[in-house]
């Protein structure tokens, strides 16, 4: 039997960032909040040493322990799912603050097309621009509804940037100014203005200047030491969730942190909620919290693995496309890029920040006519600048052989001579790309693991092209001496690193016959349970996806107040 | 420490980075690492070099056989020429050995239950095997190989002969039961590249020779001042000069 403890108002499982601006808001207005943290607890103090690629960038030092728990992965419903038994595709994150401790900081919001695709698309292109299969849904928000909780998170944060000619309308400007350009982003922007191209340097959670927010956190400036991704920053420069919101819920008195806690089951009374039971993986105990409101604020697949593993709403079927718990799986397609190499220059590219950048939206979103091209949407273009580690970063033109003498004097040639640019492509969602709990293989704990079933599309292939080509056009004209860009997307492969954008699974929408959660992410079903996170997005836009996880979080936050005060569904 | 800092001026040690930055808000140092960094007492006189020997290179896991093997097969894949040393004078087979001994070799944090089946491609590695059993096995059938093709050990046989071979494992020409030859040498290559540029704190890139090669800094402090300026070569720093200030 577990041991059961007194109830609270409300209990949040998982404390990265949705969990940690949820609990911030909350218990500023009174509420008495737990929230449970599987992984350690973090503090700043924790990366004296973090300047260490092989233990943070080779060997996953902040990921989630593949042994105790992974995914298991197949292409289509033709294949066994086997179990993704070392890190690839994408890193999942784990301990106090999440994935939103070993982020770069590049922070977008969405396009308003991104938020009514399917209306916008089917109104200029006809409704056979859409072809079959392709599920992708409008939000149930849009851009303009959505804007007050983005511009919310960026001050909370203090994210640096300048205004994208191409984005929707800012209600204020970005707090902080943008970070200081490279020689290689002088080089990008330079080219781009001559292509006719509209870029900008990149929105971004690494501080330009020293900060106090609007709940007087005060934070230092970036260093640009090159250490970011997959790393914790020691300065604090970079917005994390232990560095800003959760002291802010600390300091009411009002929220319990439990970390090396794991939730295991969402306790349920008919369509209530209950509380939540969890093992203490210190000491092996069960335990049941009870609460008022259940907000899940895990990572896209726990989101959707609590629920089914607790009988919570309706699992999806891929073979009607009825239910809706583990629908509209989506990702990013990161590989339409180009690398250029320079013979005669060299930068400082050992240097940088995890959101230094330059972007342009020239090709992303329907800001390009699409009415003969054989996709829709598309991505941001991208030239970073996060510091180029020496054992991930090796690259020679192509033909140079991989090992050898050759090898080594063209990967040393290029060290600080070669930059990507690279398209950031959207992910459309497809009735045969879910989530749900695999057969066979189990946790640590003997709980069904999930499983993805996901594949690229025509959409996917085409849009890459595309992109790598015009990567190809900018690059050459940065005055590259020598250009490679991705002739072809292949197959969709989890043993390979791609990005950490995994989205939809519990999404959000104005129908409950169609999405899991309403536009406060409160579940259709469940009145008392909020589900927050990328599981939200109905398909993935052309972006890095947190700026838009943390204004749906401040958004459901609301959505919470709400419902503590008056019941019933909140729209 | 403190006489290397002085042959190294475009290095910034964390004290002197606090001192000249003023890293403050408020007058206030932000975060706890800073905290952590101001200084408790004055900087110690290093005493001057009596060049201490590096207790670190000895064998954790590995015959001497097959540090051997590992020793000559990696520099092939990383060898010394003009720009400077190969796999073997930094130490890359050192570093292998004290991965293979560790978490890494184990497989420790990665998911290692049954049942196995051959996967898709897509799928990644799929095997029952762990890295310490797949080098077990990897080096003794290049050894088998070598003798195969030479009647020589791989040690012994000339540079492009010891090419050929690994070769052969790279593009899977070897016919082996129990492990992927090229799965093997992709693990071979990558953890070359690993031990060549690592934190010569792992036993590898010995000397930052490895950094040195390339122009890379290694750890610093920050980069403010060069960040959007022409590339500029500054002296690498280990994670060990982090602990002395």
């Amino acid at each position: 039997m577990a041991r059961k403890l007194p109830k609270v108002d409300v209990v949040i499982i998982g404390v990265g960032w949705a969990g940690g601006i949820i609990a911030s808001e909350l218990t500023k207005k009174g509420l008495k909040v737990v929230g449970l943290e599987r992984g350690k607890e973090r503090k700043t103090e924790d990366y004296f040493m973090v300047h260490d690629e092989l233990r943070y960038a080779l060997r996953y030092g902040m990921m989630q322990d593949l042994s105790k728990e992974t995914i298991t992965f197949r292409s289509t419903e033709k294949f066994r799912a086997l179990p993704m038994r070392q890190y690839g595709s994408f890193l999942i994150g784990d301990g106090l603050g999440g994935s939103g401790v070993h982020w770069n900081g590049q922070t977008f919001r969405f396009l308003p097309y991104d938020f009514q695709i399917r209306s916008q698309t089917v109104e200029k292109y006809g409704k056979n621009k859409i072809p079959p299969g392709m599920t992708i849904q409008d939000w149930g928000i849009t851009y303009d509804e959505l804007e007050p909780y983005y511009d919310t998170f960026e001050k909370m944060a203090g994210i640096s940037g300048e205004e994208n000619p191409l984005a929707g309308k800012r209600s204020s400007k970005y707090p902080t100014p943008p970070l200081k350009k490279t020689k290689a982003m002088e080089l990008f922007t330079d080219a781009a203005k001559r292509l006719k191209l509209h870029p900008y340097v990149q929105p971004a959670a690494n501080l330009s200047e020293s900060y106090t927010n609007p709940d007087g956190i005060s934070r230092a400036a970036c260093q640009y030491c090159g250490f970011c991704e997959r790393f914790g920053c020691e300065y604090g420069a970079k917005g994390d969730p232990v560095v800003t919101v959760l002291p802010v819920a600390l300091k009411t008195g009002n929220f319990e942190i439990r970390t090396h806690s794991n939730v295991r089951r969402i306790l349920k009374t008919g369509n209530k909620a209950t509380g939540v039971l969890y093992t203490d993986v210190t000491t092996g105990e069960e335990i049941e919290q009870p609460a008022d409101i259940v907000v899940l604020t895990g990572f896209v697949f726990n989101n959707v693995r609590l629920l089914l593993l607790s009988g919570l709403g309706t699992p999806y079927n891929a073979s009607t496309g009825t239910g809706s718990v583990g629908k509209n799986y989506a990702y990013q397609v990161r590989k339409g890029n180009a690398v250029g190499f320079f013979d005669k220059k060299k930068f400082n590219s050992f240097a940088g920040a995890g959101a230094l950048g330059m972007i342009l939206d020239d090709y992303n979103g329907d800001n390009f006519d699409h009415s003969n091209l054989n996709f829709i949407h598309g991505g941001m273009i991208i030239l970073g600048q996060t510091g180029q580690r020496p054992i991930q970063n090796n690259v020679a033109p192509k033909g140079t052989p991989t090992w050898g003498k050759e090898f080594k004097q063209a990967s040393l040639k290029y060290a600080n001579s070669s930059f990507t640019v690279g398209g950031e492509g959207s992910s459309m969602a497809f009735q045969h790309h879910y989530l749900d709990l695999d057969p066979t293989y189990k946790d640590a704990y003997g709980d069904p693991l999930i499983r993805i079933t996901f594949d690229f599309e025509d959409q996917d292939r085409n849009m890459a092209k595309f992109l790598a080509k015009q990567c190809s056009v900018i690059m050459k004209e940065m005055g590259a001496d020598h250009v490679d860009y991705m002739q072809e997307l292949g197959p969709y492969d989890v043993s390979t690193y791609q990005s950490t954008h995994n989205t939809g699974g519990v999404i959000m929408g104005d129908d409950p016959k169609t999405s899991a959660v309403n536009n406060y992410l409160q579940m259709w079903d469940v009145d008392n349970l909020f589900v927050v996170g990328a599981s939200a997005f109905p398909q993935n836009a052309g972006y890095n996806p947190t700026g838009t996880v943390g204004a749906l979080s401040y958004r459901a936050a609301e959505g919470i107040l709400k419902y503590h005060d008056k019941g019933g569904q909140v729209v | 420490m403190a006489e290397e800092n002085k042959g190294n001026p475009e290095s910034l040690s964390r004290r002197k980075f606090l001192r000249n930055t003023g890293f403050t808000v408020g007058g206030l140092a932000v975060g706890g690492v800073l905290g952590s960094l101001l200084p408790r007492k004055k900087e110690e006189k290093v005493a001057p070099a009596v060049k201490a020997e590096n207790f670190n290179q000895a064998l954790m896991y590995f015959t001497p056989e097959q540090f051997q093997l590992t020793e000559a097969a990696t520099e092939r894949i990383f060898p010394e020429e003009e720009s400077g040393p190969g796999a073997k004078a930094l130490g890359v087979a050192f570093f292998i050995d004290h991965q293979l001994a560790g978490d890494w070799g184990f497989n420790a944090r990665e998911y290692m239950q049954a049942p196995f089946f051959k996967g898709e491609k897509v799928q990644g590695y799929q095997g029952r095997l762990r890295r310490r059993d797949i080098f077990d096995i990897g080096l003794r059938e290049l050894q088998n190989h070598s003798m195969t093709v030479h009647k020589k050990k791989f040690t012994e046989l000339k540079e492009e002969e010891q090419d050929a071979i690994l070769r052969d494992f790279e593009e899977d020409k070897v016919n082996l039961t129990t492990i992927s030859p090229s799965g093997f040498f992709q693990m071979l290559r990558s953890a070359t590249l690993e031990g060549a540029y690592s934190d010569p704190l792992y036993g590898g890139n010995r000397n930052m020779d490895g950094w040195k090669m390339r122009n890379y800094p290694g750890s610093q402090m920050a980069y403010t001042d060069i960040i959007d300026k022409d590339f500029k070569k500054i002296n690498p720093q280990s994670l060990k000069n982090h602990l002395n200030h």
